[in-house]
């Protein structure tokens, strides 16, 4: 009897979960790729029409912006923002005294929804509000600095806000890397008259490997999936300029009753995800196969 | 007496409270949840309940109507649309071919809508040949406001042409005051867009190019020389404009800070709401060039199926909104004119008047058109990819040539 129910109730226990994302998850995936196959417009239809979508996609310059955007700001994005977090948190791993104050405030801007931060530095870039008018009223009559305004400067205004919200939460992540390298290597290497820096670049960062593989996954997923801060920020303006393919899928889906164009952006932004996450999983899994 | 006795005699009188009349009931979904406009569907409100109906009220905001319409698409799925939904232009005709829209055409015809509506604004109510959607209200989107104090401190009369209004903006720009109050948002990129390319090449042009989607009015000569004017246009906005919200933009007409507006007579209840006076304060006209493009908000009604309390409830809706009483209050209150022509207005200010006046003028030379930036001359998928570039090119230094290349493209690719 026992025996039974240790066979099956994990299994019970397990199945509502399973279902549900095989249908919400894995379902609906199916579905939006059925979608993105027909000419569904305000309502789905479901009349296969071939590859059509697909090719109008790719013909739309403003298709091209966002993908564009989406190289230039996850590349700049990801990159600055494990640059600055390992940074931060070997300054922090000095043994300094005021280290669990300071860690919180660099922790702090995680537990702002993006929407804030992007509303917050709306209104500090703003030109005729934030820092610039604050400058020129110094006496600096000549400074400019409109980036927000400006349609080739626009996307990095949204490197600028992700990257302040998102470098201390890889400053944390980067932090417990640090800590759990074993103290007794780094004993003996000070121990041999070798350099601090040299103790950072051979041992400890070499041995964070996995720390840098999960802090790359999670910022390159926030990276793909931005939405919220690109409309709290720019709105995707100006014109289109700082479109990503998740604020162009939402404007098809959404605003211009396209839901087959809307379906086959999603299916690419799906493709880029797996771009990413595949070869990640891969390597995962053989490591633990061996 | 025992209480089966009680509950007998109770459910008699329930019987006699209820006769067996249907019950107008309608469910509503809308996005006027703003001050004025909330208050404008109140009063709808208000005349459904002292006719006896039950209204379920609906209201969805957000995203300008795309939250709404994405409750709307649930509710159809799901099979169970609301009875009347705020839809207009060319999406009634879209979810018509849904196959889910119902013919009122019995209420149409008793309150001889075809007498009373213009036609081409009828039309768009009709879903072959029956009528299936009934309009509230007119609003007309080639506009100009302007400062009176400012255009007269400066000795410049409202423009006729672009011509003229590129002179007068040249000139307010050597007084220190900018030309032209603008939010850099694509719709109101499109809406300055449209009123250029009716004044600079008139209603027969703008039918072929933004309507009809003619490929070579696109490609055109003329084309190219609006996207020209639109370059010029773009110089005389303030470096500021980016992501700026249109009725800010009339704050700065309002304030002096600015001179001009292009904006649909919405911005006028902005006037009016700060106190400001027509002809006192602020001056309106019709953007250089002749012609009227509208923008007709209507409710489309749905197939309730054979629900007597709902399809009762369609009918008397439809009766109403149509009607002189709540064409003239719900006008009054949102800042346009009614859609009926024979409705008195006396009440409204000058400029409703002109409007109204130009409105039945331009409706027998054709030069009555639909809007395209806002959704009343083509379906969202080719207005969205003109839109797209008439954006791109006013907010990039793209050159006119590549933008009409870009046009046309573009169209080509939303077909």
């Amino acid at each position: 009897m026992s025996n039974l129910l240790e066979r099956w109730v994990p299994k019970v226990v397990l199945a509502p979960t399973f279902v549900a994302v095989l249908i919400f998850v894995y379902g609906f995936i199916g579905w939006t790729a059925w979608i993105s196959l027909t000419k569904s417009k305000i309502m789905p239809r479901y009349e296969i029409d071939g590859f059509d979508q697909y090719t109008k996609l790719f013909a739309t310059p403003r298709w091209d912006t966002a993908m564009n955007n989406l190289y230039l700001f996850g590349g700049l994005f990801i990159v600055i923002s494990m640059v600055l977090g390992l940074m931060l948190a070997i300054f922090l791993d000095q043994k300094i005294r005021t280290e669990g104050v300071i860690r919180t405030i660099y922790l702090y801007p995680m537990a702002l929804s993006m929407i804030v931060t992007g509303t917050a530095w709306k209104w500090i870039l703003n030109p005729q509000h934030g820092i610039e008018a604050m400058v020129q009223g110094w006496g600096f009559a000549g400074f400019r600095f409109d980036w927000l305004v400006n349609p080739d400067m626009a996307i990095y205004t949204i490197v600028l806000a992700g990257v302040w919200q998102s470098s201390g939460f890889v400053m944390a992540l980067f932090l417990a890397g640090l800590r759990s390298v074993d103290g007794e290597i780094i004993k003996a290497a000070q121990v041999d008259g070798i350099p601090n820096w040299r103790i950072y670049t051979a041992i400890i960062i070499p041995s964070m490997a996995p720390i840098f593989l999960s802090a790359f996954i999670v910022l390159s997923h926030l990276a793909i999936k931005s939405f919220d801060l690109v409309v709290a920020l720019t709105g995707g303006g100006p014109g289109y300029a700082t479109d990503l393919p998740a604020t162009y899928m939402y404007a098809m889906a959404f605003s211009r009753g396209n839901l087959g164009q809307a379906a086959s952006s999603a299916m690419i932004m799906m493709a880029v995800v797996f771009a990413i996450v595949v070869p990640y999983l891969y390597s995962e899994l053989r490591a633990k196969h061996d | 007496m025992t209480i089966k006795h009680v509950i007998a005699a109770s459910s008699a009188m329930a019987l006699l409270a209820f006769p067996a009349v249907a019950e107008p009931t309608a469910e509503v979904l809308h996005w006027w949840t703003s001050g004025g406009e909330a208050k404008s569907v109140a009063v709808l409100q208000e005349q459904f309940k002292e006719r006896g109906g039950v209204w379920t009220d609906m209201p969805v905001a957000g995203g300008g109507g795309d939250a709404a319409m994405t409750a709307l698409r649930a509710r159809v799925l799901s099979g169970n649309p609301p009875t009347a939904v705020q839809l207009k232009g060319p999406a009634i005709q879209e979810w018509y071919e849904e196959g889910v829209l119902a013919d009122i055409s019995d209420v149409a015809e008793e309150q001889h809508w075809g007498d009373v509506l213009p036609a081409q604004i009828a039309e768009h109510m009709k879903c072959d040949g029956h009528w299936c959607a009934a309009p509230v209200n007119v609003h007309r989107v080639n506009w100009i406001w302007g400062n009176k104090k400012i255009l007269d401190d400066n000795g410049i009369a409202m423009p006729t042409t672009w011509e003229e209004f590129n002179a007068a903006a040249e000139k307010l720009k050597a007084a220190g005051i900018t030309p032209l109050a603008h939010g850099g948002q694509a719709w109101q990129d499109a809406t300055v867009f449209e009123t250029v390319v009716l004044g600079m090449g008139g209603p027969e042009f703008y039918q072929k190019a933004l309507v009809d989607l003619d490929m070579d009015a696109l490609g055109s000569d003329t084309m190219i020389k609006v996207f020209d004017e639109m370059r010029v246009l773009r110089g005389f906005v303030d470096e500021n404009y980016p992501g700026r919200d249109w009725n800010l933009a009339t704050a700065m007409v309002m304030n002096g800070e600015a001179a001009f507006q292009i904006m649909g007579d919405w911005a006028k209840g902005e006037f009016l709401a700060a106190g400001k006076k027509p002809g006192v304060d602020f001056t309106c006209a019709a953007t250089p060039g002749h012609g009227f493009l509208y923008n007709v908000d209507s409710f489309a009604m749905f197939d309730v199926g054979d629900d007597a309390d709902k399809v009762a409830g369609q009918k008397l809706l439809a009766e109403l909104i149509v009607a002189p009483s709540f064409q003239e209050t719900f006008n009054l209150n949102k800042g346009s004119i009614p859609v009926r022509t024979d409705v008195s207005l006396d009440k409204f200010d000058d400029c409703a008047k002109l409007s109204s006046k130009d409105m039945n003028a331009d409706a027998k030379d054709g030069s009555l058109l639909p809007s395209y930036a806002h959704g009343m001359a083509l379906r969202g998928e080719p207005a969205g990819a003109i839109t797209d570039v008439v954006t791109a090119h006013f907010n990039s230094d793209m050159t006119s040539e590549e933008a009409v290349k870009q046009l046309q493209d573009a169209v080509a690719n939303a077909m």
